[in-house]
């Protein structure tokens, strides 16, 4: 396998190292039948899985059950003694203006994130994919914010974007003050900061997937649609798109479960306020359990967010893998 | 594309190093803000015209930075050597063997890919608070370290599945047990993925807010993030002084970045694997 830590340029993708063609690598069915025989003396034993396992189980999977189990009960989180309540919480979900508007907010989240975070990533990987001179310097630089801490990053942002702050004072400045706004502090307006700052965070991180995707694609592809004449528009669209499918589905999986399960930017940014303008689901969750002590309704919402997840990658993972193997 | 230098190529290149300030435009606030006295009234966006380093001694002793650096580096550390070390010997016989206790395992730790962390928080919540490690380091590192597998084993699955068993195979021949087949043989073939998988953990495990604001709040032992998160509530009005601590706990990172760049970058998009 290729180094991937002392990759000299252009930087190797992993995608190219680990399809041996089968040109390099022939398999005489002798060898084959080799295998068979020696496979039942060779197998790794179980118990390797035992620690992972263990601290899975401990960590994530016995408290996950747990939690399931408290979403039907009345528990405030110390009292040992709740009661079973059935349905109760959920049922109360759909007359909680919260819980309604901190669902909507984590959907709609998701689906903005997605789609401006990826549409800026690809425009992004395209430039830095091209012939200009400063594309190695820009694709570090880009990328940057995606490693610094998203608290961090937010508490700045909550600055700039106050009414005083570098944002209203640089428009301010380019004469275009009747765009100054109060980003955060405007219930109509704050969901949308919230997104601006997470796409301005991480759309250099789906740009590094995209461009890892289109370092993949060979050379002639690119030199077979310039002989047949193909704009750059067009050529994107029927040559390059296809086989940039992998990071496509690699994208969507991180920005849309990333989305649904956003706190820290909430948190930091506006606390979920104006009123509940920003509440995410797990913003909700933090508060009811620990400023409201409703932990039994609060691990109902958590059920919810749970629900959401795995309808969303279930069924992105359907849909893409359709278009993967479309497109392969 | 194509590689030749055309003017519409100059073009590109100045739309992309503008958009490249803009998106840099918070830094330079960011920094500017920083070196600058409170009693500074100007606009943010104008150069500070006579800059001090007080706000960044005043935040690094007041914010106790200096001891949420270790415990960050002493956290992730602990938690990315034990996650690698039980994900990738997890991840052998996961990937290698086809029997149905196989697939079962298997499956069930991809379910923890779906399960959010939101969902078992308050009930380990109350489990650490019985063991009484809330407030502790310890409770951080066991909790990533057992965070984290399903996705790390997840990515040494795919990476194994796709390696051929000639090496094992010749070592068994040579009368290896498993355990020194997998620490001489298969371990090293590893390397490629477990740089990817040690980028990604460190930087999920060091950039963590929700958890350490869950499990230190109250306690002398932050990680940096909730250090940070401290501070920001404790000085809300000295936005200069906040700048520094934001600058302070940012440079570590980019140091770290800016060395590894290569590794780093390529680490992201290793997870890139139809």
């Amino acid at each position: 396998m290729a180094p991937v830590a002392e990759g000299r340029s252009p930087p190797v993708t992993t995608t190219e190292n680990e399809q041996p063609s089968a040109i390099e690598r022939p398999l005489p069915p002798a060898e084959e039948v080799v295998f068979a025989s020696r496979r039942s003396r060779t197998a790794p034993p179980w118990w390797f899985a035992a620690p992972a396992l263990l601290l899975f189980a401990f960590v994530v999977l016995v408290p996950s059950v747990r939690g399931v189990y408290y979403a039907f009960t009345d528990w405030d989180g110390l009292d040992p003694d709740f009661s079973f309540i059935g349905l109760a919480n959920f049922v109360e979900m759909p007359d909680d203006p919260a819980a309604r508007q901190a669902i909507w907010h984590t959907i709609l989240i998701a689906v903005a994130i997605t789609i401006i975070q990826n549409g800026v990533g690809l425009l992004l990987a395209l430039g830095v994919n091209s012939a200009i001179k400063s594309r190695n310097v820009l694709r570090v630089f880009l990328f940057a914010p995606a490693v610094v801490t998203p608290i961090v990053t937010a508490y700045l942002w909550r600055n700039l974007l106050g009414p005083d702050g570098a944002v209203n004072s640089l428009l301010g400045a380019v004469g275009l003050a009747s765009w100054q706004q109060d980003w955060l502090g405007d219930p109509q307006l704050a969901l949308w900061s919230v997104v601006g700052v997470i796409v301005w965070q991480f759309a250099g991180y789906s740009m590094v997937i995209f461009l890892a995707g289109l370092q993949s694609v060979p050379r002639e592809i690119y030199e077979a649609a310039d002989m047949d004449g193909a704009g750059s528009v067009r050529r994107f669209w029927s040559v390059i798109r296809p086989l940039l499918a992998p990071a496509f589905t690699v994208n969507l999986m991180l920005s849309i479960i990333g989305g649904i399960k956003l706190f820290d930017q909430v948190f930091a940014l506006t606390g979920g306020g104006p009123g509940h303008a920003t509440d995410t689901l797990s913003t909700l969750i933090f508060k009811d359990a620990f400023t409201l002590g409703e932990f039994g309704y609060s691990i109902a919402l958590a059920v919810v967010l749970t629900f959401i997840v795995s309808v969303a990658s279930t069924g992105q993972y359907l849909v893409l893998s359709r278009n993967e193997r479309a497109a392969s | 594309m194509s590689r030749r230098y055309t003017p519409r190529t100059l073009v590109l290149e100045l739309v992309m190093i503008a958009v490249a300030l803009v998106i840099g435009f918070p830094v330079y606030v960011l920094v500017n803000l920083a070196v600058r006295s409170t009693s500074d009234r100007s606009s943010p966006i104008a150069p500070t015209t006579t800059p001090t380093m007080d706000n960044f001694t005043e935040a690094w002793a007041q914010g106790h930075l200096g001891g949420a650096l270790i415990n960050s580096v002493v956290v992730t550390a602990g938690s990315v050597l034990i996650v690698l070390a039980v994900s990738s010997l997890a991840a052998y016989p996961l990937a290698r063997v086809t029997a149905r206790w196989s697939r079962g395992l298997f499956l069930l730790i991809m379910l923890g890919l779906v399960l959010p962390f939101q969902l078992a928080a308050l009930p380990l919540y109350q489990t650490m608070r019985d063991l009484g490690l809330l407030g502790t380091a310890w409770s951080l590192i066991l909790f990533y370290s057992g965070l984290q597998v399903p996705f790390t084993t997840f990515l040494y699955i795919g990476f194994l599945r796709a390696l051929p068993r000639d090496f094992e195979d010749a070592a068994f021949i040579d009368g290896c047990t498993p355990l020194r087949a997998f620490w001489h043989v298969v371990l090293p073939m590893l390397k490629p993925i477990t740089v990817t998988a040690l980028v990604l953990n460190a930087v999920a495990v060091w950039n963590d807010f929700f958890t350490p604001l869950l499990y230190l709040s109250g306690s002398a032992q932050q990680t940096m993030p909730v250090a940070i998160a401290g501070f920001v509530g404790q000085y809300i009005t000295d936005w200069n002084l906040i700048f520094a601590a934001l600058v302070i706990s940012i440079v570590p990172i980019l140091i770290v970045y800016f060395s590894l760049q290569r590794s780093i970058i390529n680490g992201f998009s290793g997870g890139l694997r139809g």
